[in-house]
């Protein structure tokens, strides 16, 4: 009998430790903003190379307007733009990345649908590029308007994106036959297009403006006038963390508000003495917004000096590298654009 | 009694550890999937999937449920691995008795093909296959035809389909004649095992075979056409060929990969098992007369297949499993389809990666199931 209770204690000792993490695991319901603060980096999920949205460098530095939203929630949480690890990830991979806690940001131009809010265990924060899908076509080919697809045209898109169901919609809607080559990574569906295995290449038009800047010559190729869909690109947290889910929407918020103010990345700190209340309270130099979030008073005073407005982020990565120089609805609306957030008060 | 408990108390708490570990994964999901407002449960499979496919068996539309996606789905990944297994097993076998040749050159050169083939990772064949030497092909509008009719291209090959008027009375003669070669084979055993005659068996069945479907032409009222891939233009620089069937590159860069792969280990098995077979057996039997082809079909194949069987067995399983790297190349197969668009669209992450390993599990054991019994009615019955 004394034989079996070395092995008899062992086995003991691991069943407690299972049932250690597993109450563990059951107290902690929003921890997120803690976990993040202990390991001193945000976790960000982003696309495998989007330029302007997320995209690397050679020495492997992110930039783009998806980018800096985990930018800011890091330096309104952290006190640093810099501390945020970056995940690469697939169409397909991202929803899982986030609901099984591999990531705490989504921030990958993934649209907005009531299906992916309320079904999978997602809660999108806001909105930081509206965009529509669209097709891209060789200009040798001819074809200006969508109208003059033909049965039998293959298009080429990413699997496990909206673009493949408003892809079948629309086709079938027009009553013409196709062929859909589905990738999983963005690069090689634009691979398969440029070599000539598809017709033509859809998905979110801001999406073709990047994308046509990696095609061997990018000149050959025209994105057509039409839009078919609406596509509200913005981040995404877990659901079950309302506070997490709080800091990155304003986040976001307070990037978009400064623009709406005037406060940039320069002049942030002088806008402590404005004499409006509103652009005071936009610096941490009135009201108390940050104690809701466990933060202190001057987080977003740091997303507007490390990040930049959303102007800036805009003019940063999507209009300056010549992806699509005219804001059109990513404007704000005092401007005639649609970008309108709830006031910071 | 003392003792009996102590053989007892190990197991009993390995049981309880085991359930413990399981349950604990459970309620950890269950728990976790609470948290985050994840339902569980497979009614998604009755809604409308939405999505299209690019190459179907059967006829799928996006309107079809998730459950249709699912079984289209797997048909393709079920062709795969049939075509597949054809083709591994023609070649390997043709390899695998080329290695044991007597030409220097042709036994060298079978050896250079395994070599080569075994040793470079599949994955990356099949990145050769679709990125590199099929991404090279014509566009359809330069494509020089194959064989006067069947063009390759860089959209898929291309190549006539059949349009049967009364294919029905064509299938019954070709029935028939299959019937009547099993009838004259076991006559012509009973003839050679009463009086020793030996009927030409193999000429006689070519015969019928060409001879019976060729009359159902004549008589029969059977017409066969053809429906040729004809160019046509999509826009000024754009063209695609209609009629005809499409085979796309994706499945073709598979079923060529796969084919290639596998095949290098089913000649390994085919030589090993003929090896495996003593020479005193070839030596006995040219002993009592018989011919080369005799001494292969009646003494050596029987006892080599005894040896072949199992290791090919597990070869055609690998292949089955292998063609889940279809998703790398945008073949619409269960991986890429059901574990990969339909679990985005919908969410159910457990529930879809379990279908989707209880569905390759159920085809491994079919497949494994049928070669066992294949390989029980070849084995040595003992008297």
């Amino acid at each position: 009998m004394f034989k079996h209770l070395k092995q008899l204690t062992s086995l003991v000792a691991m069943i407690a430790v299972v049932f250690a993490f597993t109450t563990e695991a059951m107290a902690k319901k929003s921890k997120t903003l803690k976990n993040t603060q202990k390991k001193g980096f945000v976790r960000c999920g982003v696309s495998q190379g989007l330029p302007g949205f997320s995209n690397a460098d050679a020495s492997g530095n992110w930039t783009g307007i998806d980018v800096d939203v985990c930018r800011a929630v890091a330096a309104a949480v952290l006190g640093d733009a810099n501390k945020v690890k970056f995940t690469p990830l697939s169409a397909k991979e991202r929803f899982t990345a986030l609901t099984s806690g591999e990531i705490d940001i989504l921030s990958r131009n993934t649209t907005w649908t009531l299906s992916r809010d309320a079904d999978i265990g997602l809660t999108f924060v806001g909105v930081n590029f509206y965009d529509g899908q669209g097709f891209m076509v060789r200009k040798s080919s001819g074809i200006t308007s969508t109208s003059q697809f033909k049965d039998g045209i293959s298009a080429c898109t990413n699997i496990g994106t909206t673009t493949e169901l408003n892809m079948r919609d629309f086709f079938n809607s027009k009553g013409i036959k196709y062929e859909p080559v589905a990738f999983e990574k963005a690069d090689e569906v634009v691979a398969a297009y440029d070599a000539g295995r598809c017709d033509t290449y859809t998905t979110d038009k801001s999406g073709l403006a990047a994308q046509r800047t990696k095609m061997k010559n990018p000149n050959e190729h025209i994105v057509l006038p039409e839009t078919i869909s609406k596509e509200p690109l913005g981040p995404v947290v877990r659901q079950g963390d309302a506070v997490w889910e709080d800091i990155v929407r304003w986040s976001l918020n307070t990037m978009i508000e400064a623009e709406e103010y005037g406060i940039t990345s320069a002049n942030a700190d002088s806008m402590k003495t404005s004499d409006n209340p509103a652009i005071k309270r936009l610096v941490g130099a009135e009201g108390e917004m940050g104690a809701a979030f466990g933060l202190d008073n001057e987080w977003n005073l740091r997303i507007i000096k490390q990040v930049g407005n959303y102007g800036e982020s805009y003019k940063r990565n999507i209009a300056d590298t010549g992806i699509l120089p005219d804001r059109g609805p990513n404007q704000l609306w005092t401007k005639g654009g649609i970008l309108y957030v709830p006031p910071a008060r | 009694m003392n003792n009996k408990i102590k053989k007892l108390i190990p197991q009993i708490l390995t049981i309880l550890f085991v359930v413990l570990i399981f349950g604990f994964f459970t309620m950890n999901a269950q728990v976790n999937m609470d948290n985050r407002g994840i339902d569980f449960g497979f009614g998604f499979l009755s809604q409308e999937a939405s999505f299209d496919m690019q190459f179907t068996l059967l006829d799928y539309d996006g309107q079809d449920s998730y459950a249709w996606a699912y079984v289209v789905a797997l048909l393709n990944t079920l062709l795969v691995s049939f075509l597949g297994i054809i083709f591994c097993t023609i070649l390997g076998v043709i390899i695998g008795v080329a290695r044991l040749s007597q030409n220097f050159l042709i036994r060298n050169s079978a050896a250079w093909y395994v070599e080569f083939f075994r040793n470079i990772p599949l994955l990356l064949q099949i990145f050769f296959w679709y990125y590199a030497a099929l991404r090279a092909l014509p566009l359809p509008e330069t494509a020089e035809p194959w064989f006067g009719v069947t063009y390759m291209t860089i959209k898929g090959y291309y190549i006539p389909s059949m349009i049967w008027e009364n294919l029905n009375v064509f299938l019954s003669c070709l029935i028939a004649a299959i019937v009547s070669i099993i009838f004259i084979r076991i006559y012509a055993r009973k003839l050679q095992e009463r009086e020793g005659k030996q009927l030409p068996v193999i000429y006689i069945s070519i015969g019928l075979l060409i001879i019976l479907p060729l009359l159902s032409f004549l008589i029969g009222g059977v017409k066969l056409d053809f429906e040729l891939p004809v160019l046509k233009q999509l826009a000024q620089t754009s063209f695609i060929f209609e009629g005809g069937i499409a085979l796309p590159p994706e499945l073709i860069a598979l079923v060529v990969a796969l084919s290639l792969y596998t095949s290098t280990f089913v000649a390994e098995c085919v030589r090993a098992g003929i090896q495996g077979i003593s020479k005193g057996q070839k030596e006995a039997a040219a002993s009592v007369g018989l011919n080369p082809n005799q001494i292969l079909k009646l003494v050596i194949m029987p006892q080599a297949l005894r040896i072949i069987i199992p290791p090919t067995t597990n070869q055609y399983l690998n292949l089955t499993k292998n063609s889940s790297l279809a998703a790398a190349i945008a073949y619409p197969d269960l991986v890429l389809v059901f574990a990969g668009t339909a679990l985005m669209q919908t969410g159910k992450a457990i529930e879809i990666v379990g279908i989707t390993m209880l569905t390759y599990l159920t085809i491994s054991l079919s497949i494994a199931a049928l070669m066992n019994w294949y390989n029980k009615r070849i084995e040595i019955k003992e008297k």
